[in-house]
């Protein structure tokens, strides 16, 4: 069994009103060093697959058909191989 | 007109849809999600709301619901195909139509009645709007309906006249301001405003009426081209 832990962001050129409104929020608590807030969702996917190769390569499959629209978002995965309890 | 107004978990302007079909005189039906066959019907609305709660992205789990093969199908065959706010989003993210609707520019959800320019009256869904003036008002009510697409798309939708409808002013961040595009043949429609909120007189706008006028002048038409 493996997890992909899947981050989907916008891509650079899409505005992302979340991020703007985040970031003026922490403006206004005063973190002065913030120059840039992205929103993104996440997203943990258990697979069945044996192994590692064919789980990102299901991962890759089910988040370019279902979880981003490819128009406006992006993705990185990372696989995680889960330990039997 | 034989119409179907699609019900998704989470439409919730299936009844006002209907309610404007009917006062057309349409012998309009609700179509549930899980149905596979449109071919009885002249017309297919996907009407507004927040289809299996707008989870993941709006319209991305509804673009995968078993009625929208038959969508495709009616599409591909000429047949009218019109999405309505949560309807568009459904139906770009199906592919039906180009670009996306996200986020409105400015946070948070848009309730309002807002002016709008018809930019083509040539189409399947404006022939009606006849009046010297081209500006209409109608309810727009989204929190997601600012028109993303690259410039590219953007050009080519002017190119080809599938650009509809537009904000009089800049509502919600929009690309050029586009409210409502076809696809490139002219017979699926996708906008944000809701022209099925303003048919009545009572309620203060009638502005909407030209817009189903139109798409049934256009099937009326149709028919007598085919008979």
């Amino acid at each position: 069994m493996y997890i992909a832990q899947i981050t989907v962001t916008y891509k650079p050129s899409i505005l992302d009103p979340q991020g703007e409104v985040i970031k003026d929020a922490l403006a206004r608590l005063d973190y002065q060093g913030v120059t840039s807030v992205t929103q993104g969702k996440y997203f943990e996917i258990k697979l069945t697959a044996t192994d590692e190769q064919s789980a990102y390569e299901e991962a890759t499959s089910l988040t370019e058909a279902l979880l981003i629209n490819p128009n406006t978002e992006t993705y990185r995965i990372t696989m995680l191989a889960e330990v039997e309890a | 007109m034989k119409a179907a107004v699609i019900q998704f978990p989470g439409s919730n302007c299936d009844f006002d849809m209907y309610y404007a079909l009917q006062d057309f005189g349409a012998d309009v039906q609700f179509v549930t999600e899980k149905s596979t066959d449109l071919s009885a019907y002249d017309a297919v609305f996907l009407p507004g709301g927040f289809s299996y709660g707008d989870y993941l992205r709006t319209g991305a789990v509804a673009r995968f619901a078993p009625v929208m093969t038959a969508v495709q199908k009616m599409a591909a065959t000429g047949k009218l195909v019109v999405g309505v706010c949560n309807g568009f989003q459904i139906l770009t993210e199906a592919g039906m139509l180009p670009g996306q609707l996200m986020m409105n520019q400015t946070p948070g959800f848009i309730c309002d009645e807002v002016k709008l320019t018809i930019t083509n009256r040539q189409t399947a869904f404006t022939n009606q709007y006849i009046d010297a003036t081209t500006t209409i008002k109608l309810p727009i009510a989204h929190g997601e309906g600012r028109y993303v697409a690259d410039d590219a798309t953007v050009r080519m939708l002017h190119e080809n006249g599938q650009v509809v409808l537009t904000y009089a002013t800049d509502v919600n961040g929009s690309v050029d301001q586009i409210a409502g595009i076809t696809n490139r043949s002219g017979n699926v429609i996708g906008l944000m405003p809701h022209p099925e909120r303003a048919v009545e007189t009572l309620l203060g706008n009638t502005d909407g009426r030209p817009f189903f006028e139109s798409l049934l002048a256009t099937i009326i038409t149709k028919e007598t081209v085919e008979a």
